[in-house]
């Protein structure tokens, strides 16, 4: 009742007194002046960054992404989808391989620190001594080491337990019994590189059409198990279709897809032996590296999130599971992660954040992901700073928002459905 | 509560507006805060290198340590601040650091693009390539085909391009941002090449298990005139830079030295009397103290000492002086100053 007098004495006080008197108004003024400032401070600073590169003389501007850049890339998934040839590519070509490199090793790594990850998280809850303790070790171990240095010791391991530049590979034998070589030594992994040859689009077409066929009888298979309760394996069915039609196709065709082997010479001057470049294919020592380093450091951390999700889970979920007679594979399977999922999915996008972020790491390796190439070697070069860290700001934004877009939809299609 | 808000906004507005005031008198701002910042190599014996005792040594070091001594009286007044290849040209456009003394090749590009000047050369240099010697290659052009570590963002990975296109060979880059896991990677068989400036490459040597079984290679694939940097449109603190590294050359050139500077300044010799700042006002019109030049020398030395101190022969880069384009031009080297008049 007071206020109200209080705000009734003040009323003869027309015009703007009034205004400033209204709580309403008030605040509206303020979040005016809140707003200039804000807005105020942002052109201050690219005022302020505009005159002083000015001042300092500096290009700026995009121009320099059609300049030509004139040093060499490490073979890489990047190089060879861009074909990038030193002095033909330009700074965004460079820029590309970079983003493709950068995309290669965090979706990579994300499967694999996925497929660790749970494996690790479901151990950890094992009644097996043996298993419970190794995964509690591994997460221990992992996640309390700084990344970097767990990515340059996998380097320095790699690089030191490989054979030699001019060794064939590593022999696998047992008991005796030669397996053959792993071709992989100091400069990579080498695989046979497929090289397509006619017809192989039709199987292509063949392969996409055995999808759309196996995901229909799945549809169909669905349909039928809610009208009549009768069960089919549309999973091995799926794979069969599959597996059946574009196999059929490829052979009918007479196999229109050769590969290239990789070619390895053990003969003359010293500094030729070895694996020929630009024969087969070939993944580098830095990428295994990279990779390893990164999906092994990210498992630890899903590992400890999958746990949490499954002890999410009511015990009770499980015990009428055991009562309705499921294995305790279908129990995981069918009641448990489903359930757990729901936890797991929120913070594990994190996890898949941070490791494409943490992927930046791999300049210290010498695998030349964007940072590496484009805001290094690249940067140095051109020298203009903030349009190059801009771009490859907005690089990271972009796949990070895309990663949250789509872990944001499989949450979506997670969620317990209410009836 | 908003009203709070806003006010704590505009204060901070202030706060960063008043903070800004940047100014682009450099040696103002060095002697306001009482020491030189400089901006060196992240260890490169010879040239910039941290020994045991946490303290820096070497070519580039010396020239801040003349700076400092130049314009404090105290060689000792710098700070340094270890770059990588990459942070360099940020760090010294940003203000980070007043110089940057880092083994740094002048090129026309870092000079117009930068915005940078280049104060002089205190070393020049070339590439070249080192190999193991049981690969058995005697000269660069028998190196089709191989892999080559290197650092990122430097101009070696240009030369090493552009050396192996004119010849039309093929090759692998293998580029690290420190020169420490080049040297690993290199030392561990990665590559069939370690390329870098000649000097750095006889410095990178010794970190090898074994330097004696690795051949450098007589070719000198490129120019690499080093020299330190300083922001453009500060010449008032060019001229600082630029006349602390003749005053050390020139020394050289008259035989003044650290040893003989305190009898020297009794010299009747007038380019002695200049050099020392006994005669005229040339400390004073670089905006410093007049014995300058002589607070170089007798701090650190001439440009001779430097040398023979941190990479010449005597040291475990065995970089030997007469003969080579680094000898003062009066023993047909390149080392030549515009005289102090």
């Amino acid at each position: 009742m007071t206020m109200r007098t209080e705000v009734e004495r003040e009323e003869p006080d027309a015009g703007l007194a009034a205004l400033i008197y209204d709580p309403k108004a008030r605040g509206f003024l303020f979040q005016a002046i809140l707003l200039l400032a804000v807005i105020g401070f942002f052109a201050w600073i690219l005022d302020n960054t505009v005159s002083n590169l000015a001042s300092q003389n500096k290009k700026s501007g995009f121009g320099f992404l059609d300049e030509s850049s004139g040093f060499q890339i490490l073979t890489t998934l990047g190089t060879f989808l861009m074909e990038s040839r030193p002095g033909v590519a330009t700074y965004f070509d460079i820029f590309w391989i970079g983003v493709i490199n950068t995309l290669a090793v965090a979706i990579v790594g994300i499967i694999t620190a996925t497929i660790i990850g749970f494996m690790m998280g479901i151990f950890r809850l094992s009644s097996n001594v043996i298993l419970r303790g190794f995964a509690t070790v591994y997460v221990e171990l992992l996640r309390n080491i700084p990344l970097l240095l767990q990515i340059l010791f996998f380097y320095i391991v790699v690089l030191r337990l490989l054979p030699g530049k001019r060794e064939e590979g590593v022999s696998v034998g047992f008991l005796g019994l030669d397996l053959g070589t792993i071709p992989i030594n100091i400069t990579g992994f080498y695989m046979p590189f497929p090289v397509p040859s006619e017809g192989f689009g039709t199987v292509i077409l063949a392969f996409i059409g055995s999808i759309i066929l196996a995901w229909c009888v799945a549809w169909l298979a669905r349909k039928r198990q809610e009208a009549t309760g009768k069960q089919f394996p549309s999973f091995w069915a799926g794979l069969l279709i599959i597996g059946a039609i574009t196999m059929g196709t490829y052979y009918a065709l007479g196999g229109p897809l050769g590969w290239e082997q990789p070619e390895f010479r053990s003969e003359g001057p010293v500094l030729r032996r070895g694996y020929q470049s630009g024969v087969g294919s070939v993944i580098v020592p830095e990428f295994i590296a990279l990779w390893l380093s990164l999906s092994l450091y990210t498992a630890s951390f899903i590992a400890e999130i999958v746990r949490a999700g499954i002890l999410a889970v009511p015990s009770g979920q499980t015990e009428a599971s055991k009562a309705l007679g499921m294995s305790n594979g279908a129990n995981l399977r069918l009641v448990v992660i489903p359930q757990a999922l729901r936890v797991i999915i929120p913070p594990l996008t994190s996890q898949y954040l941070n490791l494409t972020k943490n992927s930046s790491l791999a300049v210290a390796i010498a695998y030349p992901d964007i940072v590496s190439i484009f805001a290094g070697t690249a940067l140095n070069q051109v020298g203009q700073e903030i349009e190059m860290i801009f771009m490859m700001m907005m690089v990271y934004l972009v796949i990070s928002l895309v990663t949250s877009a789509f872990m944001n939809w499989f949450n979506d299609r997670m969620k317990l459905v209410e009836r | 509560m908003k009203f709070r808000s806003a006010l704590g906004a505009m204060s901070a507005l202030g706060l960063v507006l008043s903070a800004s005031a940047a100014s682009a008198d450099t040696l103002a701002d060095v002697k306001a805060k009482g020491s030189v910042q400089c901006g060196v190599s992240q260890g490169l014996p010879g040239f910039s290198n941290k020994d045991d005792a946490g303290t820096w040594t070497g070519l580039d070091v010396d020239l801040c340590k003349g700076v400092a001594a130049a314009v404090f009286g105290d060689a000792n007044a710098v700070k340094f601040t270890p770059l990588s290849a990459k942070e360099r040209f940020t760090a010294l456009s940003s203000g980070e650091v007043d110089i940057l003394s880092r083994n740094t090749t002048w090129t026309m590009t870092r000079d117009t693009q930068l915005g940078l000047n280049f104060a002089g050369v205190n070393y020049y240099d070339g590439q070249g390539m080192m190999v193991p010697s049981s690969l058995g290659v005697t000269n660069a052009l028998e190196l089709d085909g191989a892999s080559i570590c290197t650092n990122t963002g430097t101009t070696t990975e240009l030369n090493i391009t552009d050396f192996f296109r004119t010849n039309n060979m093929g090759f692998e880059l293998v580029a690290f941002e420190k020169a420490d896991e080049v040297v690993a990677a290199y030392d561990a068989g990665r590559c069939d090449v370690y390329t870098t400036d000649k000097s750095g490459i006889a410095a990178q040597r010794l970190k090898l298990a074994d330097p004696s079984a690795h051949t450098i290679l007589p070719e000198t694939i490129s120019k690499e005139p080093l020299g330190p940097v300083v922001r453009q449109g500060d010449d008032t603190w060019f001229n600082v830079v630029r006349w602390t590294l003749n005053c050390m050359i020139n020394a050289e050139e008259m035989g003044v030295s650290s040893a003989n500077v305190g009898e020297m300044a009794s010299s009747d010799n007038p380019g002695i009397k200049r050099l020392l700042g006994t005669e005229g006002t040339f400390g004073e019109n670089l905006g410093i103290d007049n014995a300058w030049c002589a607070n170089i020398i007798g701090q650190v030395g001439n440009y001779g000492e430097s040398y023979e101190a941190n990479v010449g022969g005597s040291t475990p880069l065995k970089l030997e002086r007469a003969g080579s384009v680094n000898a003062l031009w009066t023993a047909g080297g390149l080392m030549y100053a515009p005289p102090i008049r």
